[in-house]
């Protein structure tokens, strides 16, 4: 069975915000209709956005990294927002393992955005239907494109190809791969939601030197290591 | 959790409501002695059938297209909220039939009572496993939460009705104020019990497992934007500590203390019922809005480790 899914490489990611603005361009632009856009040149912007771009700092002074960090729905292979929702607007596709949501079965009652602990879901304010990531269902299921067009929006946009898409069922696939060669981890594994989207770790010079070159160096004390991820043993 | 406040009206109302039903049952069952006479339970069934419609009527300010309601009852085999759309309207016909049945003297007003009072039972624990069954929010993945869903009804629920009993039926209105009375002790010892639970919860998330890096000191430089979003909004009540402490010590007092003492002044005395008893119900309503205020106030949502600073 299919299961789509986005890993996205922490290592390489340098937090340029091309896949938040790629994505809303793609997703106010569909047949489903307009992201919602409110006060966009005022003191307080607020709409719907399916993937952010978050920054954190790792360590002490001086021996920290700053972590950029892109969050978009996970489409978890448990998903728990999909058996609360009362109408079945929220729904795992079976073909290809997406959770989708039927925007014309929502009543808004936000239920799902509650038991979602990763907070994805957001309630548009101007439709007032509950919406999030649809890995561009319309752009990967769309067969008048080419195939190498047929990915969700921030993948192609990605400059520094953080970012993977693929099916992580399949062994060979290059998502599969990365998450096996390179630590590919899951947010929040206490939960056992299982999300499909993984995340590659950090990884530091000297590891990627011992990879490339078979070196032993040694690691400074602060340095994130790829068995940092907690969903590692 | 931010708390919506017709989720807040929607269960406290209805809370009461039932726990009305549950005491004209009760009267009925000739547990507070002989059973008073059938104007009693046709007013009461009215009343109570008031509150679970305000209720009603309250959480449709939740929804974001109230006129696609209908389709929440399509999921009733996973999701507690259709089974709760379901439950509540088939819960106010039977209070509806059981007040038309004393009204109309009708001889299955005690198989109505019997069915009624299961569904009641049924719809607290529908209810409350609408917060139970998000283990995540630990606050509320509890079965205190259906203990206290269930007891603060019911003690709201026979406030209201040793009220009404004082201006209806006065021979059952001091043993109803002794039950209504325990009720509320129980329910504040319930209450308490989950303030203690509560305040020992460890989250079992933290940033490390949020973010997926297992360093201890981890700070937020940026959430992605300046402004704010569903996520600034809806999962935080952003008042202060104090400001929430101050919350659940007015419940506390308004809940339980203070209906407490006047129904057992009720209890004892018997003096000047109607009045007594009726401040004693809107005192412990108000207390439940404060209540349920601060149950959810104090659930906190994982997803709030990824927003803690803008910029």
């Amino acid at each position: 069975m299919t299961q789509l899914a986005l890993v996205i490489d922490l290592n390489v990611c340098v937090g340029c915000h091309a896949c938040v603005t790629s994505c809303k361009e793609w997703n106010t632009s569909g047949v489903a209709g307009a992201l919602a856009d409110e006060n966009p040149y005022g003191a307080d912007p607020s709409g719907t956005f399916f993937n952010r771009v978050q920054t954190f700092e790792v360590g002490e002074f001086p021996d920290t990294q700053t972590v950029h960090f892109p969050k978009s729905c996970l489409h978890c292979e448990d998903p728990p927002c999909v058996p609360v929702c009362p109408t079945g607007a929220s729904y795992k596709r079976k073909s290809d393992g997406l959770v989708l949501i039927d925007y014309d079965k929502c009543i808004g009652c936000n239920y799902c955005s509650w038991a979602c602990p990763y907070g994805v879901r957001e309630l548009d304010e101007k439709e007032k239907v509950m919406k999030k990531c649809t890995m561009c269902v319309d752009r990967i299921n769309d067969t008048n494109l080419a195939d190498e067009q047929r990915k969700p929006a921030c993948v192609l946009a990605c400059p520094t190809n953080a970012r993977l898409y693929g099916d992580i069922h399949d062994p060979e696939s290059i998502v599969s791969k990365a998450i096996r060669e390179n630590g590919g981890y899951q947010l929040m594994p206490e939960w056992e939601t299982k999300p499909a989207n993984h995340y590659l770790p950090r990884r530091s010079a000297s590891s990627i030197d011992q990879q490339l070159s078979r070196t032993v160096e040694q690691q400074r004390p602060n340095e994130l290591k790829a068995t940092d991820a907690p969903s590692k043993p | 959790m931010n708390p919506a406040f017709s989720v807040i009206f929607l269960t406290t109302l209805i809370g009461a409501g039932q726990g009305l039903f549950l005491a004209l049952v009760a009267a009925q069952c000739g547990i507070f002695g002989a059973a008073p006479a059938s104007a009693f339970f046709v007013i009461g069934d009215i009343v109570a059938l008031a509150f679970l419609v305000a209720g009603l009527i309250a959480s449709f300010f939740h929804l974001g297209h109230p006129e696609r309601a209908w389709r929440a009852v399509a999921m009733w085999r996973t999701s507690w909220l259709s089974r709760e759309v379901i439950v509540l309207p088939v819960f106010m016909v039977l209070v509806a039939l059981h007040g038309a049945c004393f009204y109309t003297g009708c001889g299955y007003a005690t198989a109505l009572g019997v069915v009624g009072g299961v569904l009641c039972f049924a719809l607290f624990y529908i209810t409350a496993m609408n917060y139970v069954c998000l283990k995540f929010l630990q606050e509320w993945a509890t079965p205190l939460t259906i203990v206290n869903y269930t007891l603060l009804g019911c003690a709201s629920g026979f406030t209201l009705a040793t009220a009404l009993a004082a201006l209806l039926a006065p021979a059952v209105a001091q043993a109803l104020a002794q039950w209504a009375l325990m009720l509320t002790l129980a329910a504040a010892a319930a209450r308490v019990a989950s303030l203690i639970r509560n305040a020992r919860i460890r989250p079992k998330s933290t940033l490390q497992s949020a973010i997926g890096v297992r360093h201890p000191k981890i700070v937020q430089k940026a959430q992605g934007f300046m402004g704010s979003s569903f996520n600034t909004r809806e999962f935080f009540h952003g008042k202060t500590r104090k400001v929430v402490q101050g919350v659940k010590w007015a419940f506390l007092l308004l809940a339980f203390v203070v209906p407490a003492l006047l129904l057992g002044a009720a209890a004892l005395t018997g003096g000047n019922m109607p009045v007594i008893a009726g401040i004693a119900f809107i005192v412990q309503y108000i207390g439940l809005l404060a209540e349920r205020w601060f149950f959810f106030a104090q659930a906190r949502h994982p997803q709030n480790l990824y927003y803690q600073a803008a910029s």
